[in-house]
């Protein structure tokens, strides 16, 4: 294996650990489908940049970053319509998304698929996991509060409405890092699946947290083993092209299905 | 010195008037009761009080001030995986304060294991304790309850209000509760102040409630009547 593969999957599986704890705050946060809609946000910008022929992660960074200010301020109005912005913006951002990307890297900037990574870009990968990670640590305090309630965490002196403004775009740094091997279709599943099952085999908040990371990176773990090991893979008449992001996601799916027979501990 | 000096506060939502031209003070020790009617403006003032929204007017607290704040209801998700242990924990952290967690659990009356129990799968009377518990982080010297028995069942009541007396008590707190409950009034408050979007009295309770005043606030069948020695009680509608 080449040193660029390993950083690919080194990084991979560090970022499935980021989305793992972020999507834990996710889920109770209960925003579930604004992180869906943030991760589709992407997708016009990562078309644009190929488009024009500069790095898609740029572009993906930008409209990313534009999207996460506009679902902050959806939050902040908490109106009823929220549900309906979202959900508009959630498909004209899919469609004109669709509509910019060239058709050859359609297929991999919905669904990801495996690159490698120059050392540099490894190493700022690896960057931004450590500041999620360090985030969620060095702010889980006020993350627990605002989760329980906006209202007693303001009046314990947070400024919800920016520390919200915090927690989202770190939520869009881990889209952006789950972007490049699991495409703006795939990487919202990588932060809340896994979550969803940690929270089916759990009740107290550390070990919640312990089991969504340990499903997200094994899910990663598998996925890229399964794609690597049978990217075709032919079952009687029927050829399945097991690509890397839909592998993640089924395996991550598999894991929530099993976490529904069990019973929480 | 006061600890709080309300002056000329108004609060305007949106257009609508939500409370106009209030002024009160609060002394260290006393026990101030809101009154009025559903929609009165009660919690709206008590957010005010607590800078939570935008409002016009003077709400000045003393420099030393620590403020508790205990809510009407809380909409966290009740499936939550968090115990009050990490609440508590949390809140003493933010404030950057040593808490005795297990010496305010005691207080409130939450067992260590209900300390450790998901909030979600506490009754409402143990949860409704572990609120007061949490507003007792941070050592403050006045607490602001928002109807605080309004989840708890009528027997719960009496050991709430009966907590928040003792607390009052043992912390030397102040403490400004919104409560329907007259009785409560009665025995505990040294003034109340009725309000239905204006002051409508202010001052000791067996002074300022007046058979006139109630029905101003309540409407002509509020449902008190007053007892022989003075006080008014909430008659059990049937």
């Amino acid at each position: 294996m080449t040193s660029a593969a390993s950083y690919s999957i080194v990084l991979a599986l560090l970022t499935a650990l980021a989305a793992g704890l972020v999507g834990s705050f996710a889920l109770m946060k209960r925003m579930s489908l604004a992180g869906d809609v943030i991760s589709h946000i992407a997708l016009p910008g990562l078309g644009l940049a190929l488009l024009l022929g500069f790095n898609p992660l740029l572009g993906a960074a930008a409209t990313l970053f534009l999207g996460t200010l506009l679902i902050w301020g959806l939050q902040n109005r908490g109106t009823l319509t929220t549900d309906v912005a979202i959900g508009v913006i959630f498909t004209a951002a899919l469609a004109i998304g669709t509509l910019v990307t060239p058709s050859e890297d359609l297929i991999e900037a919905l669904f990801g698929g495996f690159q490698s990574l120059t050392l540099s870009s490894f190493s700022l990968g690896v960057l931004a996991v450590l500041g999620i990670v360090a985030f969620v640590y060095f702010f889980r305090h006020k993350l627990i509060l605002t989760l329980f309630s906006p209202e007693l965490a303001a009046a314990t002196g947070i400024n919800v409405s920016r520390f919200n403004l915090y927690y989202l775009l770190v939520f869009s740094l881990t889209v952006l890092l789950g972007l490049r091997f699991l495409g703006a279709l795939l990487v919202g599943a990588l932060i809340i699946i896994p979550a969803a099952t940690g929270r089916q085999l759990t009740h107290t908040l550390t070990k919640f947290l312990i089991a969504s990371s340990a499903v997200s990176v094994l899910s990663v773990a598998i996925g890229l083993a399964i794609s690597h090991y049978y990217s075709q893979l032919k079952v009687g008449p029927v050829s399945l092209n097991l690509s890397l992001g839909p592998a993640i996601i089924s395996v991550a799916t598999v894991f929530f299905l099993l976490s529904l027979l069990r019973r929480k501990t | 010195m006061n600890l709080l000096t309300v002056k000329n506060l108004s609060v305007q939502i949106e257009d609508q008037v939500i409370l106009e031209n209030l002024q009160f003070e609060l002394k260290p020790g006393e026990t101030l009761s809101i009154l009025g009617p559903n929609g009165a403006g009660k919690t709206v003032l008590l957010k005010a009080l607590l800078n939570l929204i935008p409002y016009s007017g003077e709400v000045c607290w003393s420099s030393n001030v620590r403020i508790g704040y205990v809510p009407q209801k809380i909409d966290a998700d009740r499936h939550l995986p968090l115990t009050y242990k990490d609440l508590f924990i949390s809140k003493s952290r933010i404030l950057k304060v040593t808490a005795e967690i297990d010496a305010i659990s005691q207080r409130v009356g939450l067992t260590r294991k209900m300390l450790a129990t998901p909030v979600g799968h506490l009754s409402g009377g143990q949860f409704q304790r572990g609120l007061i518990g949490f507003a007792l982080i941070g050592n403050p010297n006045v607490l602001l309850l928002d109807e605080p028995t309004a989840s708890i069942d009528e027997s719960g009541e009496e050991h709430i209000y009966e907590l928040i007396h003792r607390l009052q008590d043992q912390y030397k707190l102040a403490v400004i509760t919104v409560s329907h409950d007259l009785s409560f009034v009665y025995r505990y408050a040294t003034k109340v102040l009725c309000l239905n979007r204006q002051s409508v009295c202010m001052g000791a309770p067996r002074e300022a409630l007046t058979p006139e005043i109630l029905e101003q606030l309540y409407g002509p069948s509020h449902g008190y009547y007053q007892h022989d020695h003075g006080e008014m009680s909430r008659v059990q509608q049937t």
